[in-house]
């Protein structure tokens, strides 16, 4: 209990950086990736080959390597600045939506085909079908991984500790300089890291029941 | 242009991620930092050792060899050679000397890496006998582990641009952006003093990326213990110069497991003896004094 009382200063605004990371690149990467998985079930066949190349590219890339390319590399082509929290944003934003657009396909894939083929009889555009048809039936079904997603999602962000973002992550190099027991504090970290992984299970257990559909 | 830029970004960033390459390499030609060979002292292996009362003596004396922790990226102090896997530096030195003292020659130690953060852990789980690697004495530290020494006085500092006049010390800094490893006691010097603005702190894992960030102009100073820096100025004198105007004291001890009071006694004596038969002086010729500036040694303080 002492090292997490004596050492409230760096719990709380750590963990907080943790949680704004972690929202900002979670909201981000939904909407990124379900624009991804668009792109990998639309007619157009460039447009999938786009998405698919993303995808592959990306999964096959640790995120560390994303992280060195943004805060290493990218500043040496002199375009836009970018703040070390907004690398950090960006780096999960691109990694996570890679993970998060399959999801969103596979559940695409379980919506039936007639689902899609009425809608076109009606004369709807690719774009409404996909928007008001498919992807409502598609993300219902497939909450629970995404909902997982979006966890390893808030653990990642630790990554970002090495890359000038103080955030939980952080916590133990900053206990090892205060001579502070690191063991009692990434237990504590670890506690932090439950109860906030807890909402992401209760979030999902809600959406499940309320969007539950009978087959 | 901007390709290949963004090609040799891309490689750098490959190689500071596997730690191997530019990492902690004296780079050729600018400036030697690393250990002169022929300057330095021999030390004789003592026979017949033996350190009544000490659990980590008796641990080492039976396995016939001995584990020491160091550091591998810190030039001058204890730099890995990639080429030829030999730790070097004045950290390395003085490691060797207390084994010595301890009847251990050189081809009896495995050197282990241990990052800052996971000292305190290798030291109490026994992963190394004892560690040797610009680690700072302090009250709150002794709870976990106990010092011998210290070995050396540093003090915190600033790396700067060769051609930045605007540092040029600690009160300076307001509006620049500053570097250092994560969470290290430098950099939360700078912020509890709020030498610069919080938005201005940038940390990384490692100092040869902050020294790179100041090379590349996205920070302006890099801070933290002065005989870390002027490794690194040595490495690159056209371009980077140390401030030297200290504002902290560093004692730097060697750290053993807590409960080994009579070893610890004994480290004691093997640094004192070597303060004063000159050996320490030579040791630090050799080492860190090749970036020009002298040092004492500093007054051991037994506990």
């Amino acid at each position: 209990m002492d090292v997490l009382l004596d050492n409230l200063d760096l719990y709380g605004p750590f963990f907080w950086t943790t949680i704004k990371l972690f929202l900002i690149s979670g909201v981000a990467s939904l909407i990124f990736g379900t624009f991804l998985a668009g792109l990998r079930v639309s007619p157009v066949p460039v447009f999938r080959a786009v998405g698919a190349t993303y995808v592959t590219l990306i999964r096959n890339t640790p995120l560390t390597l994303v992280f060195v390319f943004l805060v290493f590399a990218y500043p040496l082509l002199d375009i836009v600045d970018l703040s070390y929290f907004t690398a950090a944003v960006v780096s999960l934003t691109l990694y996570t939506s890679a993970f998060i657009c399959e999801v969103v396909r596979s559940g695409i894939n379980t919506v039936p085909v007639g689902q899609a083929e009425a809608a076109r009889a009606l004369g709807l555009t690719f774009t409404q079908i996909l928007g008001q048809i498919v992807l409502p039936q598609a993300i219902r079904s497939v909450v629970p991984p995404l909902m997982s997603m979006l966890i390893a999602l808030l653990k990642n962000t630790t990554i970002a500790a090495g890359f000038s973002v103080a955030e939980a992550g952080a916590i133990r190099q900053y206990l090892s300089e205060r001579g502070d027991n690191q063991l009692v504090g990434l237990l504590w970290v670890a506690l932090g890291f439950i109860i906030l992984v807890a909402v992401l299970s209760f979030i999902q257990r809600t959406l499940e029941k309320r969007w539950s559909v009978a087959r | 242009m901007k390709i290949r830029t963004l090609a040799a970004g891309l490689l750098v960033g490959a190689l500071t991620l596997t730690a191997c390459g530019k990492e902690g390499t004296p780079s050729g030609g600018t400036g030697d930092t690393g250990t002169d060979a022929a300057a330095l002292p021999t030390y004789t292996v003592a026979q017949n050792v033996d350190v009544a009362g000490s659990p980590t003596f008796a641990k080492i004396k039976g396995a016939g060899k001995l584990t020491i922790g160091v550091k591998d990226d810190q030039p001058g102090l204890g730099l890995k050679d990639p080429t030829t896997g030999k730790f070097q530096g004045f950290d390395i030195e003085i490691a060797k000397m207390v084994a010595a003292g301890l009847g251990f020659d050189e081809s009896k130690i495995t050197f282990t890496t241990v990052d800052s953060a996971a000292r305190e852990a290798a030291i109490t789980n026994g992963n190394v006998d004892y560690y040797v690697g610009t680690y700072t004495i302090t009250d709150k530290r002794k709870t976990q582990v106990s010092f011998a020494g210290p070995y050396f006085m540093a003090g915190q500092d600033l790396l700067v641009r060769k051609d930045d006049t605007s540092i040029t010390g600690p009160e300076t800094l307001k509006g620049k952006k500053v570097c250092s490893v994560t969470g290290s006691t430098p950099i939360q010097r700078v912020r509890d003093q709020q030498l610069t603005e919080a938005g201005n702190i940038v940390e990384f894992q490692k100092y040869s990326q902050c020294v790179e960030k100041l090379i590349t102009k996205e920070v302006d100073a890099v801070t933290t213990d002065d005989a870390i820096l002027k490794g690194f100025a040595a490495q690159d004198p056209d371009n980077l110069k140390v401030v030297g105007k200290t504002f902290s004291q560093e004692p730097y001890g060697i750290g053993l497991p807590r409960d080994d009071a009579a070893l610890r006694g004994k480290v004691d004596d093997l640094l004192q003896a070597a303060i004063d038969d000159g050996t320490w002086q030579k040791i630090y010729d050799a080492t860190l004094g090749k970036s020009g500036s002298a040092a004492t040694p500093p007054a051991i303080q037994r506990y």
